[in-house]
């Protein structure tokens, strides 16, 4: 195979040979094309992002990288040699570390336990010598400016000191690779600073770190250069400076800015705005997670949340349906206040949710289409308890034929089906609640074009029909054409909404930009403050 | 502490040497730390408290160094059986064949005694145990099975083998008096019986080996996470296998010392001595979810089974069988408080 | 070419044994009673028949109650006290005649039950460590309700519920159909039984759909309780004697083999009735076919221990696939 030095595009500051290289790698799931001929290369001493929505492909792209999957074409080479990881212990044991968000580390042991673990020092007799594996292990978390009672065990530590010992684990392994996978998600400003302080010092060392973030901020502020994938494919790939914020938010959602300016599907005839609130969500909040959220839904109306992954939308749809526990904030239907963090008065006051993960919160996979279609309604479609099997085909038979659901019959398991019939038959599950306000979670991820194309379509023909939607969806064009009005989020709080009449791609990446830019402004003097010794106290 | 850097009338909070401490960040608080220490030390409190009682409510009848060797004696073969079972439960499983591989040890015990031979007594049950811990541990990590059928599958395999040595439970094999191991259930050392020479002696080397080796270390990470475990390189297989097998051969021990202090092998004993002895464990402040606990808890939990039966035979008037109720119920209780205690933990 | 031999040889391989995990349980039957029968053919006798029958019915009845058990995920082991606790109960209120006797003894068993439920569900406790609790308390309290001793049994009627027959069938023969079919129905038919089978399928989407799972999960312990209660009514009125030290004891061992042999997977998600009855006739078989060929009892264990492990190393695969 013809190597073709696509590196020469990415000036590291290493000139030396790539540490990890990705060619044109591919890999599919079934119908669904996951990564579609990716490469990228990773120099000693580099810190490099890698950008993309829901669904893009980058934890894919990562799992290639470290032995979880095999790719189907294409291949890895670490440190020039081309190489297949079986499994993740593989990529583990050769010096590739994967942080992940839920840090991978034994939460009940000491810190020191869990740095040293595996490689004890021990005494004379074979017997772990605690002392010096504490004065390591102290040394060790001082390095990254961190001092904690190593002793103490690891789940009492915030979770910026949990990561540091993550780090600081992989580097005493001897790791030349380190992915990092949101690490900043759930860590207060002053965490973060010191991640990337740590950060610093590893490239200085001649780590190379692969940094999985939709924070832009950060992005400009710590990674030389920068991957986007979008459905799979790499759209981008080059030194971040040569890509502004707006340039780098048109790449993820796939909006060139120039053309993205088109309105909303609906166009702005339907005023439905004027019309009669359903849904009032006020002051959702919820810590580290959701920030004094509202949401106003009318009758009839497709109210999308805007926002990249991670920005809050998901979490705001699930306190809405009771799902996300809140610290403060009240849902009201129709003028009567729902019971918070509960599901079933959520569902008694007619709210429906189709979640985000299909797999693991949707579907019931031993179950057949029928049951999983009227799971939500047994109780009304029994008599004392004992099923009326006639009524019950007769709301998934209905289902299924409104929804063009291709099962071989309605006694199919729904584990056999596609991804795009399995969403239908969820959506076919919460529109037998009838429910007043529906919210769509993703509906149409990791589904082939063609179911897409009809799950979009029945959405707008359920709101012309005086259904109320909440929408969400990693591809910005499906919300923004298929809302009649937005609400844009951004680090879970609302930094803007669009009225029907506003809504277009183009104002939605302003609005996520201006957030973007205005955080990364506030950073600077919260830096310096941190870097002052003299400054004890921390901006309010 | 720089005095000069602090003027004013705030209080220092500058005598902290970096900014990083504001990183220390250890997020627990004062209830969630008092929370884990009556989870460490509770059952300890609650064997003195009940000692107390008992010495207050019985006086001396109760409370004299002869009832508590006693006590600590008729303690000795189940607190072998708990320390295998401390190291299974902390690595994250369940081993349900403890009373069973004591039932099949004090009858192969006593079978191999009619040759003649002490050292056959005591190697053929270790040898047959061993095997079926060995498979138990194969057939949990290589063959990737739920520990608690697989070791309900031995549980029904060493007492049917038991059933089958003793043909049927209708041969009582008699051990022969003049045996040398014979002393080990029936002799002492400074007036205080073998058993609980040898069952103190499991628990000191239990403790160091779970507090102060690497094994041990190893145990307790695979049991708070096998995953991350094995990311981290640990054999996660050979670990799994020894802690099946030690567990086998410490109910084995108990079985041979429970033959040599009867000086006869009986089928039918043992049954249902592996739940106490999970209870035991699970008193002890041992996490049933694995991954933390301690071999001094289970120490604690063995002695309050045995006190707590004690107390019940002084008594008298109680019906004997309310010590199930109560060793029941203790255990129910225990693991309630134990699970709001993580939920507070967890907060 | 060879790569899709191979392929065809893996999928015929998996197909056979998703075959055998279904079925394998009336193979197993169908092989033994041919052996029985070619060894013997007085196995064949109505006399022979009824015997083996008779003697199933008590873990049969408390299978059915544990396989709904690990439909949902769970795992009930204070069967065979709540056995115990029904019979010492029976025998203690027996002075108010059979029926209030009956009745005592099946709401003594619903209370257990309850407390079961309330523990995994509300509490939130593993069910292994939550029905073990109950499992050591239990027989302490059937002890305690019988004062530890063996009650014998007089009552004409329970003593004609033990051992009548109605047009040749017995009748604890009968009321285990009638239950199995119960239990069938329930699982099969009703708004309770999908609840059951989508708890154990996937517990977070059955409350995102709004499945009561917490009241679902006290149901199905309580259902596993009344259950014993009937086998440790019937297993006395047969014997005509409360033995609450013995009674029961061991049983949720065979309970679990029969519904794991029977196909239902401990993963949840699903629970075969006919199996589960067919799992608990074929433990009765073994045990049969060794003892009639002067193999003991303790040989039954040991080749049940093995059935168990074949039959859950079948399962795994599934979970691997």
């Amino acid at each position: 195979m013809q190597l073709t030095p696509s590196t020469a595009s990415v000036p590291g500051p290493a000139v030396s040979a790539p540490v990890l290289e990705v060619e044109g790698v591919s890999k599919r799931f079934g119908g669904v094309l996951a990564l579609d001929d990716v490469s990228m290369d990773l120099h000693a001493g580099q810190v490099h992002a890698l950008v993309g929505e829901n669904g893009a492909g980058k934890s894919t792209l990562i799992k290639v990288m470290t032995g979880v999957y095999q790719p189907d074409t294409g291949e890895v080479r670490f440190q020039g040699v081309p190489t297949r990881f079986a499994r993740p212990r593989d990529a583990q044991l050769a010096g590739i570390s994967t942080i992940y968000q839920e840090i991978n580390l034994v939460p009940q042991l000491s810190v020191a336990r869990n740095l040293f673990l595996g490689r004890e020092p021990t005494n004379r007799l074979g017997l772990v010598d605690f002392d010096r594996m504490r004065a390591g292990a102290i040394r060790m978390m001082e390095r990254y400016g961190v001092s904690v009672d190593v002793r103490r065990p690891l789940q009492e530590m915030s979770l910026g000191a949990q990561q540091t010992v993550a780090i600081a684990r992989a580097v005493a392994e001897q790791h030349r690779v380190l992915i990092m996978d949101e690490p900043t998600s759930s860590l207060e400003p002053s965490e973060v600073e010191r991640l990337f302080a740590a950060i610093g010092m590893l490239r200085s060392e001649g780590v190379s770190l692969i940094y999985v973030s939709h924070r832009l901020d950060e992005i400009f502020r710590i990674c030389d250069s920068v991957t986007v994938l979008r459905d799979g494919r790499r759209v981008h790939h080059g030194p971040v400076r040569e890509l502004t914020r707006l340039s780098l938010i048109g790449l993820m959602l796939g909006r060139e800015i120039a053309e993205s300016s088109r309105i909303t599907g609906f166009g702005d005839e339907g005023d439905v705005a004027g019309g009669e609130v359903l849904l009032e969500a006020r002051g959702l909040a919820r810590r580290h997670v959701l920030e004094d959220v509202d949401v106003t839904v009318h009758r009839g109306e497709v109210m999308g949340l805007a926002g990249l992954l991670g920005s809050g939308r998901s979490s705001t749809a699930k306190a809405i349906y009771g799902a996300q526990p809140i610290d403060a904030g009240s849902v009201t239907i129709g003028g009567q206040t729902v019971a918070p963090g509960s599901v079933r008065a959520a569902i008694r006051a007619g709210i429906a949710l189709i979640p985000e993960d299909r797999k693991a919160e949707g579907i019931v996979p031993g179950l057949s289409v029928r049951d999983n279609i009227t799971l939500g309604i047994l109780p009304s479609l029994s008599r004392f308890g004992i099923l009326a099997g006639k009524a019950q085909d007769a709301v998934a038979d209905d289902l299924i034929d409104r929804l063009h659901i291709k099962a071989s019959s309605r006694d199919q398991k729904v584990s056999e089906l596609s991804g795009g019939n399995q969403q239908k038959v969820l959506l076919a599950r919460m529109l037998a609640m009838a429910p007043r306000l529906l919210i769509l979670d993703d509906p149409t991820r990791g589904i082939d074009v063609g179911a897409k194309a009809e799950i979009q379509a029945l959405v707008s023909e359920l709101a012309a029909r005086g259904l109320s939607v909440v929408l969400i969806s990693s591809d910005l064009e499906e919300v923004v054409e298929g809302s009649h009005a937005l609400v844009v989020l951004r680090d879970g709080a609302v930094v803007g909404s669009l009225q029907a009449g506003e809504v277009s791609a183009e104002r939605v990446v302003e609005l996520i930009a201006a957030a973007a830019i205005a955080a990364a402004i506030d950073e600077v003097p919260e830096a310096l403050g941190t870097d002052d010794p003299t400054n004890g106290g921390e901006p309010a | 502490m720089s005095a000069s850097d602090v003027a004013g009338p705030i209080p220092p909070p500058a005598g902290l040497p970096t900014p990083a401490t504001s990183l220390t960040a250890e997020s627990a608080t004062r209830r969630e730390r008092a929370a884990a220490l009556i989870q460490r030390t509770g059952a300890f409190v609650v064997l003195i408290v009940v000692t107390l009682l008992g010495a207050i409510a019985f006086g001396p009848k109760f409370a004299n160094v002869n009832n508590f060797l006693n006590i600590i004696e008729a303690s000795s073969f189940l607190a072998l059986v708990a320390i295998g079972m401390t190291f299974v439960i902390i690595g994250g499983g369940i081993d349900l064949s403890g009373g069973s591989i004591l039932a099949l040890a004090a009858v192969l015990t006593a079978f191999a005694a009619q040759s003649g031979e002490s050292l056959a007594a005591l190697l053929l049950p270790l040898l047959v145990g061993g095997a079926i811990g060995l498979a138990n541990g194969l057939l949990i990590s290589r063959g990737r099975m739920a520990p608690f059928i697989v070791t309900l599958a031995a549980l029904l395999f060493a007492r049917g083998l038991a059933f089958a040595v003793a043909d049927n439970g209708n041969t009582v094999y008699i051990i022969a008096r003049d045996l040398w191991f014979v002393q080990l259930g029936q002799g002492s050392l400074l007036g205080i019986r073998w058993p609980i020479w040898i069952a103190g002696a499991a628990f000191l080397i239990g403790w160091i080996v779970l507090e102060r080796t690497r094994y041990g270390l190893a145990v307790s990470a695979i049991g708070g996470s096998e995953e991350a475990s094995r990311l981290m390189g640990l054999p996660i297989s050979r670990v799994k296998i020894a802690i099946y097998t030690v567990s086998a051969l410490l109910a084995t021990l108990a079985g041979i010392l429970v033959a040599a202090r009867s000086s006869s092998g009986l089928s039918t004993i043992g049954v249902g001595l592996e739940l106490q002895a999970i209870a035991a464990v699970v008193i002890g402040g041992t996490l049933l979810t694995g991954g933390s606990g301690s071999m001094m808890g289970t120490l604690a939990g063995v002695l309050l089974l045995g006190v707590i039966d004690n107390l019940i035979n002084q008594v008298g008037t109680l019906s004997e069988y309310v010590q199930f109720v109560v060793s029941g119920a203790f255990l129910l209780i225990v693991v309630v408080v134990q699970t709001l205690l993580t939920r507070e933990q967890r907060r | 070419m060879t790569e899709l031999v191979a392929a065809q040889a893996r999928r015929s391989r998996i197909e056979w044994r998703e075959w055998l995990r279904e079925n394998g349980v009336y193979v197993g039957i169908v092989v033994l009673v041919i052996v029985n029968v070619l060894l013997s053919p007085s196995f064949l006798s109505e006399r022979s028949l009824r015997l083996q029958v008779v003697q199933v019915v008590p873990v049969a009845i408390v299978s059915l109650g544990m396989a709904v058990v690990i439909g949902t995920r769970g795992i009930d082991i204070s069967v065979g006290s709540v056995m115990a606790i029904a019979a010492a109960t029976m025998a203690a209120f027996l002075g108010y005649g059979p029926i209030p006797a009956i009745i005592a003894a099946i709401v003594a068993c619903i209370v257990i039950g309850l407390i079961n439920g309330g523990l995994v569900a509300f509490v939130g406790i593993q069910p292994i460590v939550a029905t073990l609790g109950m499992l050591v308390a239990g027989r302490g309290i059937a002890l305690v309700i019988a004062n530890g001793k063996l009650t014998e049994i007089f009552d004409p009627m329970l003593t004609n519920l033990g051992t009548a027959a109605f047009m040749g069938i017995p009748v604890v023969v009968l009321i285990t159909i009638a239950l199995a079919v119960a239990v069938s129905i329930i699982v099969g038919r009703t708004t309770f039984g999908r609840h059951v089978l989508a708890t154990g399928g996937n517990p977070v989407a059955s409350a995102l759909s709004g499945v009561p799972a917490k009241r679902t999960l006290v149901a199905v312990y309580v259902l596993s309780a009344t259950l014993a209660a009937i086998a440790g009514i019937l297993a006395t009125a047969r014997v005509k004697a409360a033995d609450p030290s013995y009674l029961g004891s061991l049983i949720e061992l065979s309970a679990i083999t029969a519904v794991v042999v029977g196909g239902t997977p401990l993963s949840g998600g699903r629970v075969r009735v006919a199996g589960t009855i067919a799992g608990a006739l074929l433990l009765q078989l073994i045990t049969a076919t060794l003892i009639r060929n002067n193999l003991s009892d303790s040989t039954s264990r040991m080749v049940a221990a093995l059935i168990i492990l074949g039959a859950v190393y079948l399962q795994r695969d599934k979970g691997n696939t």
